[in-house]
């Protein structure tokens, strides 16, 4: 990967409007029967990957970053949320480099993303990526 | 039910889950997420890559986990931070019992400010498929 990205902040997502379409169908994938979610207003945890991996991915294929995609493996999540995603929601997504560096024969990236629900802040999310090494 | 967090003490096991992960599950999740790589859904293309069949989406697993924590605390929105290293993949193989992980959880730290630290955990036969699982819930005082 190309180090010089490291700090780059890509433009934000299109927005994405939030629905109780979408939390249901998530929430029934997960299988969870928390009577919390049953009116599809709040979403789960874990929801808002649906957003910060579509932005990312728009990263992962930015040329400049010089990435394989073919030998990536998503490592590790973390989100650390200001509030909850909520139906009406309209989400939108700044993807930034935070860091690359080798590990082995093998280099890390962790890319950092803050979910916008029009001006507020509501979630950041921390994606840590591993390119494999070509001859692993 | 509401938990209160002078009932809560560093050790406190959560009640675990046991959890299926069907191929049905993973076209469920992929459709969901918008995850759609051929590796949780294609098992030709699973092995094409050197898996040893089709596996569960990492982001699956994790959503599952926290289960955990949010059943125990009743309420998911109390979730002030969530955490998972991918460490393994659950491999599911195409039949109608699917793959069962066991989701566990422990307090690990109570806090003066009002939070409560869990160590969560997720095994899939003898393998440990997440690690550095933790999740911080705010708890009525």
């Amino acid at each position: 990967m190309n180090h010089d990205m490291i700090g780059h902040v890509y433009p934000p997502s299109k927005p994405y409007l939030v629905t109780s379409e979408n939390i249901s169908a998530f929430v029934k994938a997960l299988g969870d029967s928390n009577p919390a979610y049953a009116d599809g207003t709040v979403a789960p945890p874990t929801f808002p990957i649906v957003v910060t991996m579509n932005a990312m991915d728009a990263a992962f294929h930015d040329p400049a970053l010089q990435l394989d995609y073919s030998r990536l493996v998503h490592s590790d999540q973390k989100f650390e949320y200001l509030r909850p995603i909520r139906v009406g929601d309209e989400l939108t997504v700044s993807a930034s480099v935070e860091e690359i560096k080798p590990l082995g024969t093998n280099e890390i990236a962790t890319f950092k993303t803050d979910v916008f629900s029009g001006d507020e802040l509501v979630v950041t999310g921390w994606s840590k990526i591993v390119v494999r090494g070509p001859e692993a | 039910m509401t938990l209160k967090i002078s009932e809560i003490s560093v050790g406190q096991e959560l009640p675990a889950l046991d959890l299926a992960f069907t191929r049905a599950d993973l076209v469920a999740y992929a459709n969901a997420s918008g995850d759609q790589n051929p590796i949780h859904q294609d098992e030709a293309f699973a092995k094409s890559v050197g898996l040893p069949d089709v596996i569960a989406h990492g982001m699956l697993t994790m959503g599952r986990a926290i289960r955990v924590v949010t059943d125990w605390v009743g309420d998911p929105t109390a979730v002030i931070d969530y955490s998972v290293r991918m460490t393994r993949p659950v491999v599911v193989p195409d039949t109608a019992e699917g793959s069962i992980v066991s989701f566990t959880g422990k307090v690990s730290q109570v806090n003066d400010d009002g939070t409560v630290q869990i160590e969560l955990g997720a095994v899939f036969g003898d393998v440990k498929v997440l690690g550095l699982a933790r999740a911080t819930v705010r708890l009525a005082q």
